[in-house]
């Protein structure tokens, strides 16, 4: 079963003096509050940051749900947004991938792919065996998910209180986040480059295609950015 | 629960797990030594930046409600604060949303 010490290691992770704790809490205070206005209740609401526990994928299904979306434009739009999951996980489960751990564990835990998780145990894979390591990824998980629903929680409850100049400064709080963490993840050619082209080409190609703009600057930028990466190490 | 909450929160989640789960299929052939490897982990940063970009120069939600210029004063801001604080995140998260609060409010 799951090594508790290597699980609650990865669950104090969020409790250290940089983790995503405060920007994860601000952001789904946020989207608790969306939510109460678009008419879910309580269980709703937590239901839906366990279920789904991705933000920019709980947004379209906001906005969808506002304008009286079906299933199916819900689910193709949500899909979308959130296809960037797809490189997250082929870019960190090899890094977890040990024979003597049990496959659902991995299929399990692939539900706590998301930027705060993914950064978190990215900078911090090297310090834990390989053998581990998924144990360590499954804390992490359980840590920033239970934050996200105390989040949530605190938005429903609160969201009479929360006036628009709150509001905007947790939905700002949250991208800053972000590029700090990813700025700070910048240690090599590639990821440095993958980065600055990504910024640069995800606004610029939203102009030309918003709904797949940040799929294929991704592809684009991370290709270019892996093009010069190896280059440069050759 | 209403019943078409409930679908649209099943079909939000199962978008979302179908990327996931296919992600962690595919890894099962790579090794993290490989150039594949390599050019994964470069898209999901990339792809990663653009989102993050894109949120703040073409945002949903109630961050539209900011004008750019507000936007883009606080996120250099914060990044100054990012730095001169020796890379911390906790402090340029912190100031970002109340120098947005007050820009919004006084300029």
């Amino acid at each position: 079963m799951i090594k508790k010490n290597f699980f609650f290691k990865g669950y104090r992770s969020i409790f250290t003096h940089d983790s995503p704790a405060i920007a994860l809490t601000c952001c789904f205070i946020a989207i608790g509050a969306l939510f109460k206005n678009l008419g879910f209740n309580i269980q709703e609401s937590i239901f839906s940051t366990v279920l789904t526990y991705a933000l920019p994928g709980s947004l379209v299904m906001a906005e969808s749900m506002l304008i009286g979306a079906s299933l199916l434009n819900i689910f193709l739009a949500v899909w979308i947004v959130n296809a960037r999951l797809y490189p997250m996980a082929v870019s960190l489960f090899p890094l977890m991938m040990h024979k003597s751990q049990p496959k659902w564990k991995y299929y399990f835990s692939c539900h706590f792919i998301a930027i705060s998780a993914w950064l978190i145990m990215k900078s911090n894979y090297k310090n834990i065996p390989k053998k581990h390591r998924i144990d360590y990824w499954i804390g992490i998980g359980s840590a920033t998910v239970s934050v996200s629903v105390i989040g949530t929680f605190l938005g429903f409850s609160f969201s009479e209180h929360l006036n628009k100049d709150m509001m905007l400064g947790l939905a700002i709080l949250n991208p800053v986040y972000f590029l700090c963490m990813m700025i700070g993840a910048s240690k090599t050619i590639a990821v440095t480059l993958s980065v600055l082209f990504g910024t640069i080409l995800g606004p610029i190609i939203y102009l030309l295609s918003p709904e797949w703009s940040i799929l294929i600057a991704g592809i684009i930028g991370g290709t270019l950015a892996y093009l010069v990466g190896e280059h440069s190490v050759s | 629960m209403s019943a078409n909450i409930v679908y649209a929160i099943i079909v939000t989640s199962l978008a979302t797990f179908l990327s996931r789960f296919l992600g962690a299929l595919t890894s099962e052939g790579i090794k993290e030594t490989s150039k594949v490897f390599k050019w994964f982990n470069c898209l999901a940063y990339a792809t990663l930046a653009a989102l993050i970009a894109r949120t703040i120069i073409f945002p949903a939600g109630v961050l539209a409600d900011a004008s750019y210029y507000s936007r883009s004063i606080v996120v250099f801001l914060s990044l100054f604060v990012f730095f001169i604080s020796k890379k911390n995140f906790v402090y340029p998260t912190i100031f970002s949303a109340i120098c947005m609060a007050l820009i919004n409010n006084y300029i």
